[in-house]
């Protein structure tokens, strides 16, 4: 445990950066920020800043590691070697191993992968600054990539983590409150298919806390949701408004 | 040899599974047979064999001294890792660590670290310089499906095995004394797995359901019944009723499963 | 039986569309009665069937298209063209050369070698071949000159108009011929360079408000302009 006793909450309930419990950093979104890229997004969550891309679907070389009948998607996770306090290696950590492996695992239940047979995807999400709760902010841009790409999908995956923080279940964790809290609950939902694509849990809770958490998280998640359908419209928009 | 499921296979599972069977006789929510032993290889500072229905799962835990961790310094440090060793599945090729072993060693990590099942205050040697170093080394020699689980109780029995030998400082010097002192495990966290096939969820899935489920979800939890790790694998999902049905499941099987192992 | 959006509404991929006895029709998919888009479009209802007009999206091959493709690969029977889709075409020699043919690589790069720029028909493609092309129809083959312009594919009807209003009217304005690949290429050959520049400002135009109204004749005022524009500079530099 940290040596610094510091209080995630403070009296008045509001946390170190002046949210309530179940409020969301700000969020700024944008779509199609790279040109090479079939499809790319732009996402800043508090301080975390972080790029997804896209490329393809385009055939699998080499052959043998296509599948007949479906698309391969293939993820990687990344941070820079500045995004954090302490300089990261640029050499893929076990961790950024393990996020790639479950973002992938998040994202592509929302693709219609039987599509495009002996195909690929390439997902590529950098971190370029981390705050905390980066694999689920990572997740939102990633759906929105893949959007942008003109990729066929269920629907839109909207990702936001839950914790709970000297005895409160807070939304959103930033970096410190998941290294003091006591857990953390990183969730990524469908909201049409109400169904979960990413769940994981590190910390101790109750089941009941843990309920109370994802219950949460989810909330969290539909509010992303949001705000992912107006970024994918925005472009469109401001140009109908000028005609206007 | 393939280990596609055939797709006649794939339909008989299913439809056993919706009426509530499984292939091998089993309920939805009932373990393999579990053998535990522990002790068998002496060289390691505890270890421990778990067969999990033919699932081989056999654990090594060595000891030795070195720095803490900046944020941690009067505590010992735990790493785990796994190799998927070649021998143990037509699917496992020689090589570094992929993706699927690296999850499996931070999920049993995640079980082992978060429910503080090691005292590792203990393992302090000279505060901020130096202390014990708990190296738990997973060596899968037998894929039938669940190695999540299967790992996890042999990390655990192997844990629950470890000695540390005994010491004195003379003169900022780490000296050996006879004798051996058991590694203070104070929880025991147990992991239980879940398959969906068909929307429904059976627990502990052997090759087969694993190779046609949709997607997996384990929960660990501890003897006071708090879940300390969780963790979704594969491309389906689960509705948040799922989600909560089975971390009540989990509980209850883990509790059984101390039960049955005197933990 | 509801419907959720109004015609020629901004959707997004999950939006649900409708509900009950429809058709899910192009970018749509339908699960338990529910029509759902599955890519950024407007949405058009027309009688049962639903359609999302996407606004970003890829290149799938059809039979019968007409594509403008580079080539990538020379091999022994034939050519590998990229076609700006997820799947690479091939051109068989057979197709291009009219004489009986012997499997020599020197014999094909002649005909058409790795850059190469054609324009070619699909005759065939399904799930589990690439895509094949012939260019054994006038008008096809090998380019010589031109500007080839990039277009997101589903923008190609909008390039060609209400019965081809549209590419008459670019055509007639800017004087240039002009070949419609439909996975999103197109080709403009001028009598001058300054006329090919101005038939690719307007295609690039019609990309950026393909889902807007009043298109047409807002192209054709823009090309007025522009022409208008160039006299004026011609006949400065003339004093």
């Amino acid at each position: 445990m940290s040596q610094k006793t510091e209080k995630l909450i403070d009296k008045k309930g509001l946390r170190l950066d002046g949210r309530k419990p179940d409020e969301l950093r700000p969020i700024k979104i944008e779509v199609g920020v790279l040109s090479n890229a079939d499809g790319s997004a732009y996402i800043e969550q508090g301080k975390n800043k972080i790029l997804a891309a896209v490329y393809g679907p385009k055939e699998l070389h080499p052959k043998h590691m296509a599948l007949p009948d479906r698309m391969v998607l293939r993820c990687r996770y990344h941070m820079a070697p500045f995004s954090v306090q302490e300089r990261k290696s640029p050499a893929p950590s076990r961790r950024e191993i393990e996020l790639s492996k479950v973002i992938r695992e998040a994202i592509e239940p929302a693709v219609f992968v039987e599509y495009y047979p002996r195909t690929a995807i390439d997902v590529f999400i950098e971190v370029l600054q981390a705050d905390g709760s980066t694999r689920c902010t990572s997740i939102t841009a990633a759906s929105l990539a893949l959007a942008d790409a003109g990729i066929p999908m269920r629907d839109l995956v909207a990702a936001c983590s839950a914790g709970k923080i000297e005895d409160t279940i807070v939304l959103d964790l930033m970096d410190v409150e998941d290294k003091v809290g006591t857990a953390d609950v990183p969730v990524a939902y469908m909201p049409n298919l109400g169904v979960i694509t990413l769940l994981q849990m590190d910390g101790i809770l109750t089941i009941e806390e843990f309920e109370k958490a994802v219950n949460l998280a989810i909330e969290g998640c539909k509010k992303i949701y949001a705000m992912q359908k107006e970024a994918l419209k925005a472009k469109y928009i401001s140009v109908k408004e000028v005609e206007e | 040899m393939s280990t596609t499921v055939v797709r006649v296979k794939q339909k008989q599972i299913a439809q056993l599974i919706a009426k509530g069977k499984r292939l091998d006789g089993r309920g939805l929510n009932d373990y393999r047979e579990i053998k535990v032993e522990q002790g068998i290889i002496e060289r390691a500072e505890g270890s421990a064999r778990v067969l999990l229905g033919k699932t081989e799962v056999m654990v090594g835990v060595k000891i030795e001294t070195g720095e803490p961790f900046p944020d941690t310094p009067n505590e010992g440090v735990l790493t785990v890792n796994a190799e998927l060793v070649p021998l143990a599945s037509p699917t496992f090729e020689p090589g570094p660590p992929d993706e699927n072993s690296i999850e499996l060693a931070r999920v049993v990590d995640r079980g082992i670290r978060e429910s503080k099942a090691i005292e590792t205050e203990k393992l302090c040697i000279t505060p901020g310089k130096k202390v014990f170093v708990i190296f738990v080394d997973i060596y899968v020699l037998n894929h039938d499906g669940n190695l999540i689980d299967a790992s996890a109780l042999a990390a655990l029995a192997a844990l629950l095995n470890t000695k540390m030998f005994n010491y004195e400082i003379e003169e900022g010097e780490i000296k050996i004394k006879p004798g051996y002192t058991a590694l203070p495990v104070r929880k025991h966290p147990i992991a239980v797995t879940f398959a969906k096939i068909n929307d429904r969820l059976v627990v502990d899935p052997w090759l087969e359901e694993e190779q046609i489920m949709d997607a997996r979800l384990t929960i660990t939890t501890d003897d006071d019944g708090n879940i300390c790790a969780v963790q979704k694998g594969g491309s389906g999902y689960f509705t948040q009723k799922q989600v909560f049905e089975a971390a009540q499941i989990a509980k209850e099987k883990a509790a059984e499963i101390r039960k049955k192992l005197g933990w | 039986m509801p419907t959720f959006f109004e015609r020629r509404q901004l959707v997004t991929p999950g939006d649900l569309l409708a509900e009950g006895d429809y058709v899910a029709g192009e970018n749509t998919f339908k699960e338990d009665d529910k029509i759902y888009a599955t890519r950024v479009g407007l949405v058009d209802y027309e009688d049962k069937k639903v359609n999302v007009v996407a606004l970003r999206a890829f290149y799938i091959p059809r039979v019968g298209d007409t594509v403008i493709g580079t080539v990538v690969d020379v091999g022994f029977s034939g050519w590998t063209v990229d076609i700006n889709s997820p799947y690479f075409a091939l051109l068989r020699a057979s197709d291009v050369l009219n004489r009986p043919f012997k499997p020599q690589k020197n014999d094909l790069t002649e005909v058409l070698d790795v850059g190469d720029l054609v324009v070619a028909k699909i005759v065939s493609y399904d799930r589990t071949h690439n895509p094949q092309l012939s260019v054994n129809e006038p008008g096809l083959g090998k380019i010589t000159r031109g500007q080839i312009v990039k277009v997101t594919p589903t923008k190609i009807p909008r390039v060609i108009g209400k019965k081809g209003s549209m590419i008459s009217m670019i055509k007639q304005e800017t004087g240039c011929h002009i070949i419609l690949g439909h996975n999103g290429l197109i080709l403009i050959t001028g009598k001058s360079l300054e006329d090919e520049e101005l038939a690719m400002m307007a295609i690039h135009k019609i990309e950026e408000e393909s889902h807007t109204t009043g298109l047409t004749d807002r192209i054709f005022q823009m090309i007025k302009r522009e022409k208008e524009k160039r006299e004026v500079v011609k006949n400065e530099s003339k004093d």
